[in-house]
């Protein structure tokens, strides 16, 4: 897929983000906005999936799990426009009996969703754990997932990496939103990850690094993730992105992290972000 | 007085250990994760003949909750193993989001459950795991009674579509349960008929409350025993005709009294058919070392309490 409509289409699922958040007065903005870009790529142009029939089993599909749950607002967005979904429903967000809960789940039957998340740290062990599967069934598609940097600090993170490593698990992609920022400020002053890099090498993991907000970058990188698969190491992305990226006064900051826009601030935003496909 | 035949002695981890690998043989989708336990969970028969779908995930139980969720995408039916106390207690946020929320097919099979895992004491030894599971929307929650039942259950469960949490033990007990029972998730086994009190226990009690059936019957006391192996979805129906009759109940578990059986059984009572009811369970207290049966006469779980809190209960019928 061309640049020009990867950025059309993350144009539009970051106009998305901001009006399910708005609508409810609540919700996760800053790293949905931030993550725009690579589950749009992910989505629209990288993974092979089956959106009209949804099967929890997800056979011979690639398969992607978020383990922060909470930017579930992007995702949400992503799936609609990929299919899974009519956009229409998005409207629902965060409402009472929709299917798009606050955070990610499977008991509302939301296509597309196969865990729930929220409680941080566990989607990488998820993962791999479907990863397994996968080899004993014989099926060469390959597992997503995507975790916060925050979420790093996590003890079952750490838990599955030794895992993965230890049992060349080698059919997993997974992803670090690596902003710098969470809830009570940048990770570096709540809980600093160190040498985040040098960590993961040394648990035995081939880690690659990207630009999330740089198409090029995204695809090159992802496709060279891909070459390493199968070769008996499990692989992990550092992907530098902004949160709040995408909207002047959201971005250089943790304090969008949790919050919504209210009415004057969405319509700043939206001015930013000029309708590409049509608002649901 | 009804004599129980006893087919020999065994703990319910070796009942545990025989089904799963009967499960290898006939049912190819599942598969086993062990968190460094793999000789107390007794699943080296599963392990040696089935080593492609085993897995040792180290002492992980986080991660082994997790992978084995993930590994229910495609269709695999995961059983973990581990200790009781580190299959609940330690992994209960991943047990209640990535399993029982998610509505994933993993059976939790917990060993060494209450107070019987004996000299390693308080820290091993969980009385609270009952009340967790069956707290959780979606979760079966089964504890059989003995080696004979433990290996029906485990091969049951893998034909149970969703979340099953197993609990059984270490010590070596009676066997009575025939080897040719059918286990029904849900069904209640009533081992003996009465009409003066209802007995119902769980695990290692029901062979206390046999026991207890001896000094019972000798006084005169006609006694109804009901095995509750499924402590959840409880056998409503078998409770409410028992104490129809009886017009009281005991229960006796190997578990905190709040939360457990006894609990379970008061509430349907409390809404349906309110009799005195006493508690044969440790009364919000931790354990200590010892051996299994000290511990169990020390924390009043023993046959002598099962016979105070029949004849307590008969009183109070007034």
């Amino acid at each position: 897929m061309q640049n020009e409509e990867l950025v059309r289409i993350a144009t539009q699922i970051r106009r998305d983000i901001l009006r399910m958040v708005s609508a409810v007065n609540s919700g996760h903005p800053g790293g949905s906005l931030g993550c725009a870009d690579f589950l749009t790529f992910l989505y629209f142009e990288q993974m092979k999936f089956d959106s009209q029939q949804f099967e929890m089993d997800g056979k011979n599909e690639d398969l992607f799990f978020l383990s922060n749950g909470h930017i579930s607002p992007v995702w949400y967005s992503v799936l609609a426009r990929s299919g899974y979904f009519p956009i229409s429903e998005l409207a629902t967000f965060r409402k009472l009996s929709t299917r798009l809960q606050g955070h990610p789940s499977t008991d509302k039957k939301l296509p597309g969703i196969r865990m729930a998340s929220g409680s941080l740290g566990q989607g990488l062990s998820v993962a791999i754990g479907a990863g397994l599967t996968k080899k004993l069934n014989g099926d060469n598609s390959l597992v997503y997932c995507l975790h916060g940097d925050g979420e790093l600090q996590e003890g079952q993170i750490w838990e599955a990496a030794m895992y993965a490593a230890a049992n060349k698990v080698d059919n997993v992609i997974a992803t670090i939103d690596f902003n710098g920022r969470q809830i009570d400020g940048d990770v570096d002053q709540v809980l600093s990850l160190g040498d985040l890099k040098g960590k993961w090498q040394a648990f035995g993991w081939e880690v690659l690094e990207m630009d999330g907000h740089n198409f090029d970058s995204i695809r090159n990188i992802i496709q060279k993730a891909k070459t390493m698969c199968g070769k008996g190491k499990p692989i992990i992305i550092i992907m530098k992105t902004e949160m709040g990226q995408g909207v002047d006064y959201m971005m250089g900051s943790h304090k969008w992290h949790g919050v919504a826009p209210n009415p004057e601030q969405l319509e700043n935003a939206l001015n930013q972000l000029t309708e590409t496909i049509g608002d649901y | 007085m009804i004599e129980f035949e006893i087919f020999g002695n065994k703990d319910t981890r070796s009942g545990f250990g025989e089904g799963l690998a009967e499960l290898g043989k006939t049912h190819p989708d599942v598969v086993a994760l062990c968190a460094d336990l793999t000789g107390s969970l007794k699943m080296d028969a599963f392990k040696n003949e089935n080593p492609d779908r085993f897995f040792q995930v180290g002492i992980a139980e986080a991660n082994m909750i997790g992978l084995a969720a993930g590994m229910t995408i495609g269709g695999k039916i995961p059983f973990t193993g581990t200790f009781a106390n580190f299959s609940t207690g330690r992994v209960y946020d991943q047990i209640r989001q990535s399993v029982a929320y998610s509505q994933k097919n993993v059976k939790i099979c917990a060993s060494h459950a209450g107070l019987t895992l004996g000299e390693d004491g308080a820290t091993h030894q969980i009385l609270e795991d009952i009340g967790m599971m069956r707290m959780l929307p979606n979760m079966t929650v089964i504890v059989p009674a003995d080696f004979n039942q433990t290996k029906q259950a485990t091969i049951a469960i893998a034909d149970h579509q969703g979340p099953v949490y197993l609990r059984f033990g270490r010590p070596v007990m009676p066997i009575f349960v025939r080897p040719d029972a059918k286990f029904i998730i849900g069904k209640a086994d009533v081992l003996t008929e009465g009409t003066d009190v209802t007995i119902i226990a769980c695990g290692h009690l029901v062979w206390k409350s046999i026991e207890a059936l001896k000094a019972l019957t000798e006084k005169g006391i006609s006694v109804e025993l009901i095995n509750m192996h499924t402590i959840k979805p409880l056998d409503e129906n078998a409770i409410l005709k028992s104490v129809a009759k009886t017009k009281c109940v005991v229960t006796a578990e190997e578990h905190m009294m709040n939360g457990g059986l006894g609990e379970a059984v008061a509430q349907v009572l409390a809404r349906k058919l309110p009799v005195p009811q006493e508690f044969v369970a440790v009364n919000d207290s931790f354990g200590e070392s010892g051996t299994p049966m000290e511990l169990m006469t020390k924390y009043g779980i023993d046959t002598a309490n099962i016979i105070d809190a029949v004849e307590k209960v008969i009183a109070r019928k007034g």
